[in-house]
């Protein structure tokens, strides 16, 4: 059998879960010094005074710095996507000068010789604030009498999309269906919380950093700081998850490279979960108008999204471009005649927003697959068949969406089906009606999502178009070394995806080595040198590739140098199990004789050079669009709203799998994370702006006591853009499941005369719906 | 987080953390640290010093005393949990114990800490409060009894005195005929009560003799439904208790806060206590 496709344990965990681990925080320097900052405890006013004096005698304290201090050296920090040409991207000084926009923001920081210390001396800085009005709600935000969060105003960009004639659409149009969503603010909660550690040796800076992006981090950190790019290492050592709040350049990264470099010391921030409740940029964040036109059987005519976007107070490395990676996925996996998509971008005294765990495509799908039942409702029509009339059908793909994105291969029926099969589809809706009929206390309610989402971020060139900042290609370099194992250097920067793994898989079968001989090496920019790094679902389908193809590469080296050895040409030779075989004889060499043979170099072809390495930077020629059915059965006791979800089904197609353990793994965790979002998380402000929820007792998250065993099952339907055929998988679970998990709680209530929960549904929303649905 | 800087004392005897306590007024009780350190952790609280009396002999054990159960202050949940002489003698204590939290704070969490932090949305005071416990307190002064409905003063304030140590509690073995639920109303598995329902009944006959309840999260200290429980009384089993549980808020004053509303805690207070009672019953 192929190593791809075998569900082999993960290479890392032996060493994680035995706590030989290289977090950030564990890092130590000789001489090194830590920081510690103060934050705003308001959410809008200006800084009229910092005093730093008391701080400063403290004993232990060897410097502290107010806004004023840097800002002729802290620059501002980076917003890489100007998503239109009105967008408006406000100065954002690391740690604030003269104003603050939002609580936690950095007003002051604190080096001492030990954290404690650091603590400490916080205590004992004075601000002064004059306070300005907040601004928290999205709508006022936007009228004209509101108080400003920038003096340029509230609206920080506007795009409209338009595709298809949307009057004709709605014109006359027997259904349609007008609702508005809210995606409520979400906060990241990765297990491993922020750190950075940087150390210099006078000319070079090194930077220890629990990041996402090592690489794109260090081309920002030079353009921010001006330290020149090639004197700066970034290193992403061990880093405990990120679903998208560490791919970000953070104002604490650039204030601690400032200190080092003031200070001529190593430098070590690590925040707490409660600091990192307030200053890790949020996710979602959106107030949704949607209107969806459709004919009398069910067949949609046209969907007009409007958008406000919350940004927070500043832009941050992605944040516009969360909701334009939304843009063209409202349609879902449906056929219509007319799309509109407009969006205004919303500055509110609040943490800046920016990518969290899908991205845009979450909020997206969660509004088609919610209007997808309420338009079944209006029917009276099952919600499976309502989808059923308005999907691609599997022989139309490749099909041109009415958004303009190509979708290379799917097959919505087989997944569906195979879902509806294994959930028990008809018994349970004959379980709803018998409790509907007994007037049972707990009643039962059937969600469902049929998703496809785009990911694999990205063609470089649908990047250029889009006005974002880089490209979407992924390198890698691969060597064999003497004693015939293999080395694998990868752009991409794993914290909890398995890629060390999954990425052997892939040169063992390429290169026809064991398994445990390959080693994959990431996360530091002086030993791969080159990357974008891991977010967007792209790692496998883009940087997986990039391996694939160096590994390629090497092969045919290795197949010269065997020719050469074996005295016949490339084309006679076979490769099979790591061995090239002269065809029809005995005569064979194996690629780790080769491996030595290249590094001895006594005996090369004319030409070649001493070595048997090679790399690959591959740029994909498209998005990739997996795809998937969500099923869930939920019981909501009516009489206190508790919802308890029962079961729940997922058949994903993520195209070729290469682990089916770390796919299944990412899709249990994908799941659970959009459940959070459908009935526990969100992140509170009160009408002052300040955080409500900084603690993870205020800020629940589910744990596996909270939820069902998840039943988990593939349909693979090859993406066709890219050699491995794989789609990704790092979103789908949440994609699918938070409006799955919304969906079944509306059928469960509808009869009551509940035709929406806003998210999280607490069992009080839950209850106030009913009791909404009774008056 | 960092806790401001405290000295740290772990005194050998009961009489020593009393002197210890007795000599600086800023100095506070340390059990199992599971309420009191993210206090510290938040700078919500700066004591000067914890005397921690988590290993003194006098606090430990759980001990079958006759005609009530001893529970000794630093008994953890997980211990009080599997104690055979709770499980006979005050079944109700093991069964909202295992509500509390989750293993790994059940493993250091203590029952003296959780009455004597007295946060009316903790588990276990509503239960202490309607099993009529007496909590057992020393000081350099002596010890004194201080029954349960005394004890919780107000949010986060209990009747101990500045210097004063609970030792343990008192809870009286219920008789024959008598049954227990504790019900407990969250948003996931480890979080803390909305609120929260403790009942024990006495049934004979086919009817309720007696019923006391105690109600978790529904004022600034645990309170007793009393309307409610003299409304059960001498009701057969069937449609009229839930008529009866309807009066199961009548005096409270519950908060506000991020997961209810006071009058969604009201409801629950009715629609809890219904079930509770009807499963400490043993109602169909
Ligand atoms: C994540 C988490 C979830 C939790 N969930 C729940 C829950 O669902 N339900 C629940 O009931 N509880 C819950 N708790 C609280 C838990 O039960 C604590 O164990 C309990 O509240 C305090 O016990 P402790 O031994 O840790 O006390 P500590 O934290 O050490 O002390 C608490 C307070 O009591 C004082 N004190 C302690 N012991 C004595 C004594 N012998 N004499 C005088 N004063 C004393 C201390 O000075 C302090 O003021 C949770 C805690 C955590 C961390």
């Amino acid at each position: 059998m192929t190593e791809v496709g075998k569900a082999r344990r993960r290479k890392e965990d032996a060493r994680l879960l035995t706590g030989r681990t290289r977090w950030t925080d564990n890092l130590q320097q000789p001489g090194m010094l830590h920081v510690a900052f103060l934050r705003s405890p308001m959410a809008h006013a200006r800084i009229t005074g910092v005093d730093v004096s008391a701080a400063r005698e403290l004993p232990g304290v060897v410097a502290v710095f107010a806004g004023q201090d840097v800002a002729g050296e802290q620059g501002s920090l980076p917003c890489a996507w100007p998503v239109s040409d009105d967008i408006v991207i406000p100065e954002h000084p690391p740690m604030a000068v003269t104003e603050v926009r939002y609580t936690g923001e950095i007003v002051a920081c604190v080096v001492a010789t030990d954290r404690f210390k650091a603590a400490d001396a916080l205590e004992a800085i004075e601000v002064d604030y004059e306070p300005l009005p907040p601004v928290i709600d999205l709508e006022t935000a936007l009228s004209p009498d509101s108080p400003k969060v920038h003096e340029t105003g509230n609206q920080a960009f506007s795009v409209k999309i338009t595709s298809g004639d949307l009057d004709a659409a709605f014109r006359d149009a027997p259904v349609v269906i007008d609702r508005t969503y809210v995606q409520q603010r979400l906060i990241g909660a990765a297990m491993e919380p922020r750190a950075v550690l940087v150390s210099t040796d006078g000319d070079t800076f090194t930077m220890w950093t629990s990041t996402q992006i090592p690489h794109v981090l260090r081309v920002m950190l030079a353009m921010v700081t001006g330290v020149p790019e090639h004197q700066l290492r970034v290193i992403a050592p061990d880093v405990g998850g990120g679903f998208g709040t560490k791919l970000q350049v953070t104002a604490e990264e650039v204030l601690c490279l400032l200190l080092c470099r003031k200070l001529g010391k190593p430098v070590k921030w690590a925040e707490s979960r409660t600091e990192g409740n307030l200053a890790v940029h949020q996710g979602r964040g959106q107030l949704q108008h949607i209107r969806l036109a459709a004919d009398s059987d069910g067949r949609i005519r046209g969907l007009q999204v409007d958008l406000l976007a919350d940004m927070g107070a500043y832009l941050m490395l992605v944040t516009p471009g969360v909701p334009m990676l939304g843009a063209t996925m409202f349609n879902g996996i449906y056929k219509m005649d007319a799309y509109e998509f407009a969006c205004k971008g919303v500055f509110t005294t609040k943490m800046p927003t920016d990518a969290y765990r899908g991205a845009g495509r979450p909020e997206a799908t969660f509004a088609i697959e919610r209007i997808m039942d309420e338009l079944a409702a209006e029917l009276r029509l099952d919600p499976i068949e309502v989808r059923r009339r308005n999907w691609i059908k599997h022989e139309e793909f490749p099909y041109t969406t009415i958004a303009g994105l190509t979708y290379d291969s799917g097959n919505y029926e087989a997944a569906t089906d195979k879902a509806l099969q294994l959930f028990g589809y008809d018994k349970l809706r004959a379980e709803q009606a018998d409790r509907r009929d007994r007037g049972d206390p707990v009643q039962l309610g059937i969600g469902v999502s049929t998703f496809t989402e785009m990911c694999g971020l990205a063609p470089s060139r649908m990047l250029g178009e889009a006005n974002y900042g880089a490209g979407g290609w992924e390198h890698a370099s691969v060597r064999m070394l003497p004693t015939g194992k293999v080395e694998v250097v990868t752009g991409t920067s794993p914290h909890g995806q398995g890629h060390v793994t999954s990425w052997s898989q892939i040169a063992a079968d390429a290169l026809g080595v064991p398994f445990e001989d390959v080693t994959v090496v990431h996360g530091d920019t002086a030993i791969s040198h080159k990357g974008m790094d891991t977010y967007g679902s792209r790692s496998l389908v883009v940087g997986g590739v990039a391996v694939l193809q160096a590994c390629e590469k090497v092969r045919e080296k290795a197949r010269k140098l065997a020719a050469h050895l074996l005295e016949c040409s490339p084309d006679d030779l076979d490769f099979a199990d790591g061995a090239f075989k002269v065809k029809g004889t005995d005569s064979q060499t194996t690629i780790q004789e080769l491996a030595l043979a290249a590094f001895a170099a006594h005996n090369l072809p004319e030409g070649a050079e001493a070595r048997l390495d090679s790399d690959a930077t591959f740029d994909p020629v498209n998005y990739s669009f997996p795809h998937g059915t969500h099923l869930t059965a939920v019981e909501v006791d009516t009489e206190t709203g508790h919802v308890k979800i029962r079961s729940y089904v997922a058949v994903d197609d993520v195209g070729k799998v290469v682990n089916p353990l770390i796919v299944e793994g990412q899709v249990h965790g994908g799941i659970a994370q959009g459940i959070g979002q459908a009935l526990y998380e969100e992140a509170v402000y009160d009408a002052e702006g300040n955080l409500l929820t900084a603690t993870l007792a205020d800020y629940l998250l589910p744990s596996a006591a909270d939820l069902p065993d998840f039943v988990t099952d593939r349909t693979e339907t090859p993406a066709t853009s890219n050699p491995l055929g794989a789609k990704g998988v790092g979103e789908a679970g949440t994609i699918a499941s938070t409006p799955a998990v919304v969906n079944a709680i509306v059928d469960a209530l509808r009869p009551h005369g509940v035709r929406d929960v806003p998210m999280p549904c607490t069992p009080e929303r839950v209850w106030r719906a009913l009791e909404g649905g009774r008056a | 987080m960092i806790p401001a800087s405290f000295d740290y004392v772990r005194p050998g005897s009961l009489a020593e953390a009393c002197q210890e306590l007795a000599a600086d007024e800023d100095a506070k009780v340390i059990a199992g640290g599971q309420s009191l350190l993210p206090l510290l952790r938040l700078r919500l609280a700066y004591p000067t010093k914890l005397v921690d009396v988590a290993r003194l002999p006098e606090l430990a054990g759980v001990h079958d005393r006759g005609d009530h159960v001893f529970i000794g202050a630093m008994t953890t949940h997980d211990e009080v949990m599997r104690s055979g002489v709770v499980a006979a003698g005050a079944p109700l204590l093991a069964l909202a114990t295992a509500m509390v939290a989750d293993p790994a704070v059940r493993h250091r969490g203590t029952f003296g800490g959780s009455l004597a932090h007295a946060d009316p949305a903790g588990d276990l005071p509503a239960v202490v409060l309607a099993l009529e416990g007496v909590l057992v307190a020393r000081s350099a002064q002596g010890e004194r009894e201080i029954p349960a409905a005394d004890f919780f003063v107000d949010y986060l304030e209990s009747s101990l005195r500045q210097g004063e140590v609970l030792v343990g509690v008192k809870i009286p073995k219920l008789g024959d005929g008598w049954g227990f639920h504790y019900e407990k109303f969250h948003r996931t598995a480890q979080a803390w009560a909305i609120v929260g329902v403790a009942a024990a009944v006495r049934r004979s006959n086919g009817s309720i003799q007696e019923a006391r309840i105690g109600l978790t999260n529904m004022g600034t200290t645990p309170v007793r439904a009393r309307a409610a429980e003299t409304a059960l009384e001498g009701l057969e089993l069937g449609d009229g208790l839930r008529q009866a549980c309807e009066e199961a808020a009548a005096d409270t004053s519950p908060p506000a806060d991020l997961h209810a509303q006071p009058d969604y805690r009201r409801h629950l207070a009715r629609v809890l206590t219904h079930r509770a009672v009807r499963t400490a019953a043993g109602a169909p």
